[in-house]
């Protein structure tokens, strides 16, 4: 099976070892992640003002670029592109006005009308390899490990793009135990880790990772399993840093979902690219794994 | 946060322009403060998301502009999710950061951001923080 791919900037360069583990590891279930031949940043954020369609352009020229490249279904790792790509599909699908504007804009491209599926890749292990399949691939599986799945906010809000169904998400949970792994059900796995703030308002950005932190020990995860780079960057490399005021907090291992999958599928070290992660989560693994 | 309802004070147009831009009608607002216990920086902020509404919809333009409670929202949806009156929080939260935005006022200075942290800051932070703080 061939899917479409769309990666982000990001993903490129400081997440490495969010992609590669992803690809890889899809290949290893049978399914061929192909980028497509030319993308663009997708904005990251997107843009909530009513009169502001200016910054829907640059998803939705990616969103073309699939159609235009026969693909009826994309899939996106990083949580934030995600959000961003599903959003701006969303409104070319159910706009009628907004789309008109959009498309006589970008006269050069072809029209869209939101025709392309935008799928995160919890999905297409969920959807298209199932759980079953995937547990019977795990040749690693994470015994006697808590892991506690963050989801963020971009991937389940606003409801309508949201990759799971209904209010209680289980999609992260249904995975990490695919993998083995007893899963830790916490409060905060769908808390705001700061995002952004962490540039404009470090001191906020101080305060909700220190509370995800505190909220995922005081339930005895091991480790926090998450899907956005932003997420990773915050929660994992800066962590140190946000939590040291909190004399009580112990430094906490994070992961890409898609290390943890290759690492339970047997993939080799090269492409799980733990030395990008923070030297406890390498400490941590070399301990457990 | 006590304030005065007065000619000086009120400014309608302030109150039109957040509801045109965000495109959310405020007086739907029965100020329950859902959104307000759901935030997860309220707690870090001046006013919270019940507040900023409230003073907006009486159009307190100057009460507004000088908190910081918008540059401090990421627009994490937590409060949308369950808002009874099926108000999207975060886009009039985006409203009011663009009545500043708009007017080439940026809230950070991308060259005077803390050099410490961005030798491997990825970029969709950049990205972000520069689109929701800079004109």
């Amino acid at each position: 099976m061939k899917i479409g791919y769309y990666p982000g900037c990001t993903l490129k360069t400081k997440a490495l070892n969010l992609e590669q583990a992803a690809i890889q590891s899809m290949a290893a279930l049978g399914v061929e992640m192909v980028e497509l031949d030319r993308w663009n940043c997708c904005g990251a954020v997107y843009s909530l003002a009513d009169d502001d369609l200016i910054h829907i352009l640059a998803p939705v020229r990616d969103l073309i670029r699939a159609k235009d490249q026969g693909y009826n279904k994309i899939v996106v790792l990083c949580s934030m592109c995600y959000n961003t790509l599903a959003r701006a599909n969303l409104l070319m699908r159910n706009d009628e006005v907004k789309r008109k504007t959009i498309n006589d804009f970008l006269e050069e491209e072809n029209d869209y009308a939101g025709e392309v599926e935008v799928v995160h890749l919890l999905n297409v292990l969920k959807d298209d390899i199932g759980w079953d399949k995937l547990q019977e691939a795990v040749v690693k599986p994470f015994t006697d490990v808590k892991l506690a799945p963050y989801y963020g906010c971009t991937l389940t809000r606003p409801t309508e793009i949201s990759i799971d169904e209904g209010i209680s998400h289980t999609i992260f949970k249904e995975f990490l135990e695919a993998l083995g792994a007893t899963v830790v059900e916490w409060d905060d796995a769908e808390v705001c880790c700061g995002s952004y703030e962490i540039i404009s308002n470090p001191d906020t950005a101080k305060k909700t990772v220190s509370k995800i932190i505190r909220s995922a020990e005081k339930r005895y995860a091991d480790a926090l399993v998450l899907s956005c780079p932003l997420c990773e960057y915050n929660l994992g490399r800066r962590q140190t840093d946000m939590i040291k005021a909190e004399d009580d907090l112990k430094p906490l291992p994070t992961y890409y979902f898609t290390q943890l999958l290759a690492i339970a599928l047997g993939l080799s070290p090269e492409v799980v690219r733990l030395e990008l992660n923070t030297p406890e989560a390498r400490a941590w693994l070399d301990e457990n794994k | 946060m006590p304030f005065s309802l007065n000619s000086k004070t009120v400014d309608r147009e302030f109150t039109k322009s957040v509801e045109e831009i965000s495109g959310e009608p405020l007086t739907k607002c029965m100020q329950c403060g859902t959104c307000s216990g759901l935030c997860p920086v309220e707690a870090t902020g001046d006013v919270s998301p019940r507040q900023i509404i409230h003073l907006t919809a009486l159009g307190q333009r100057d009460k507004v502009m000088n908190v910081k409670f918008a540059w401090i929202c990421a627009s994490c949806y937590a409060c949308q999710l369950r808002c009874p009156r099926g108000l999207d929080i975060p886009k009039i939260i985006e409203a009011i950061r663009l009545i500043t935005l708009r007017k080439n006022e940026n809230f950070i200075e991308p060259f005077a951001i803390e050099t410490g942290c961005n030798t491997d800051i990825p970029q969709i932070a950049l990205v972000s923080a520069f689109r929701k703080h800079t004109a």
